[in-house]
């Protein structure tokens, strides 16, 4: 089954097509971050650099964050809408996972670090297993102080990456077990995404193109700031 | 024949809608998302944006199942790609985009404002230019000539607050809730327009408006007088925007020797300003034309409309296009 691939959820814009066949085409740019101006023509460019019309796409895989919102929602929303007028299913695939795969070749435990803002990361731990990796917890949401003493309580050599784990590269060697991956895997790979959503189609682990959703991880901060306000405003009423 | 799958997303309303030759409305379906920030008093772009990529893709299913057309009628994908919210924006011209890839027809941009205008000619095909349209809506207060469908010349804006943004700073400061037109809109309906002298801001001078004043003027006065009835001060601050609005488009009705006036805009549904603008048409001898209230509020058939004329001018927007939140009326006076 040929599968595209769409990740925008970093300032990273890419997309990829594959199968059983391995990557047939990928592309990606980093710099720039206009995400919804350059993937749709970038989608088109790989397309007919492999010769492959859409109509013989079987599925379409996303990169559903955690990340930037508004460019996590330009590729959502693009595949979406692609998957649901091609009539095909969809495979959703995190960011962190997605970080964490092309590390897999490593003996310690991987952590997969995405730069949220405001001083927080998007990260979750992974250890290599035969033919991919495995998640060993939840997808986070926190400080790299936390992250720093999550890593510091697995008493175990660690793999960072990401560019998370580039940006706060300082606090994590500070703890003396932490390997930070090269600035070449800082942002998902397209190409990882088809090979991880082909491995995923196989086992039919589909999401229709209407449920599939982005993560988020956090809530708006309207929401956050009315959540905190609510209790004090029903205790004066 | 040529049927477009328009696509709007430009604020809190996800819509979509199948518009034949740029006239004939085959569906419009408009999911709104008012309840969603009704608590914050306002519309919150995060919210909104996550809503509408939640909501689209049902939203254009229905559209088109509503319509009766299959994927091999549809000629062209338009998109709202501005003014409006920047997040909420891209979630329509991403799918848009994506959709025209996919069925390998043209994608049209769509300015927000021109589908305004163009609104107004979907339900009276009879309107004739020059027209003067006055859109009102929580995000526009603007007096446009429209000289013909694709050629605008702005004659007079906000210089602070829309005039819907004063709606509803108003009611959140009444305690009436969210949005404010509506419930002020109502509460007018029991009060004396006449009972308090609000200012009207910029009456007697060119076609811009202010409405930040107002908004202040009531606050204070209700702050002075906290007896005073909630329905009067409804009533007179609504008389004083409207008394505003129908001089301002009045007077660029008479500066550009307009045939008409048509309002829109989701201001456009206040039932007083409806009645003075109809007034004022009636007086000055002046066709008028006021839409039906889901013609004003924000919706789809209006970008499948306004795009229909944009393809058989401009052609097709190429596929690298983007979204831009400060979009103005093209300026092809
Ligand atoms: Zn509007």
């Amino acid at each position: 089954m040929l599968i595209l691939g769409i990740d925008t959820a970093t300032p990273q814009v890419g997309c990829a097509i594959g199968g059983h066949e391995g990557v047939l085409a990928s592309f990606h740019a980093a710099r720039g971050r206009r995400h919804a101006e350059t993937l749709v023509p970038a989608i088109q460019f790989i397309c007919q650099q492999t010769h492959i019309e859409l109509s013989e796409i079987g599925a379409i895989a996303v990169d559903v964050g955690p990340g930037m919102f508004t460019g996590l929602r330009v590729g959502v929303a693009t595949a979406k809408a692609m998957a649901s007028s091609l009539r095909i299913p969809m495979v959703g695939v995190p960011s962190l996972d997605l970080l964490a795969f092309p590390a897999r070749w490593t003996d310690r435990r991987i952590v997969s670090v995405v730069d949220a803002r405001r001083g927080e990361v998007f990260y979750c731990f992974y250890r290599q297993v035969p033919g991919g990796i495995q998640r060993l917890s939840e997808l986070q949401v926190g400080s790299p102080r936390q992250l720093c003493s999550e890593i510091q309580a697995t008493g175990e050599e660690c793999l960072a990456v990401g560019d998370g784990a580039i940006r706060y590269r300082d606090e994590l060697e500070e703890l003396h077990r932490v390997e930070i991956g090269e600035a070449g895997n800082a942002y998902p790979s397209p190409g990882s995404l088809v090979q991880l959503a082909h491995a995923r189609a196989l086992r039919e682990e589909f999401v229709n193109s209407w449920e599939l959703e982005p993560l988020y991880l956090r809530k708006a901060d309207a929401e956050i700031n009315w959540q905190t306000r609510a209790p004090q405003t029903k205790g004066t009423r | 024949m040529t049927t477009i799958l328009g696509i709007e997303t430009s604020c809190d309303e996800t819509a979509a809608a199948v518009v034949r030759d740029g006239h004939d409305v085959l569906s419009s379906v408009v999911s709104s998302q008012v309840d969603l920030h009704a608590r914050y008093g306002g519309v919150v772009p995060e919210l909104a944006s996550r809503a509408h990529v939640q909501l689209l893709t049902p939203v254009i299913a229905e559209s088109m199942v509503e319509a009766g057309v299959g994927e091999n009628d549809i000629d062209a994908v338009a998109a709202t790609v501005g003014p409006g919210l920047i997040g909420s924006l891209l979630v329509g011209v991403a799918a848009a985009k994506a959709m025209a890839l996919v069925w390998g027809v043209p994608f049209v941009a769509v300015n927000h404002l021109e589908a305004h205008f163009v609104a107004a000619f979907l339900e009276e095909p009879e309107l004739r230019p020059p027209l003067v349209v006055l859109l009102v809506s929580g995000g526009h207060t603007l007096l446009v000539e429209v000289k013909e469908i694709g050629h605008y010349r702005v004659l007079g804006g906000t210089i602070d607050d829309a005039a819907g943004e004063a709606f509803d700073k108003v009611a959140r400061y009444l305690g009436l809730g969210y949005p404010g037109g509506p419930a002020i809109d109502r509460e007018a309906a029991k009060g004396d327009p006449e009972a308090i002298r609000f200012p009207r801001a910029m009456l007697d001078e060119g076609l811009d408006f202010s409405f930040s004043g107002l908004k202040t003027s009531v606050i204070n006065y209700v702050r002075k007088h906290p007896d005073v009835s909630t329905v009067d001060v409804c009533a007179s601050f609504q008389q004083a925007v409207v008394e505003v609005l129908v001089a301002k488009a009045r007077r660029a009705a008479r500066e550009i020797g307009a045939a008409g006036m048509a309002l829109a805009g989701g201001v456009a549904a206040n039932s007083q300003l409806r009645t003075h603008l109809l007034d004022a048409c009636e007086a000055d001898g002046l066709q008028a034309f006021l839409p039906s209230r889901a013609m004003c509020t924000d919706n789809a058939a209006m970008v499948g409309a306004a795009a229909w004329y944009r393809l058989r001018d401009h052609g097709p927007t190429p596929l690298d296009a983007g979204a831009d939140p400060n979009l103005r009326i093209p300026l092809t006076a």
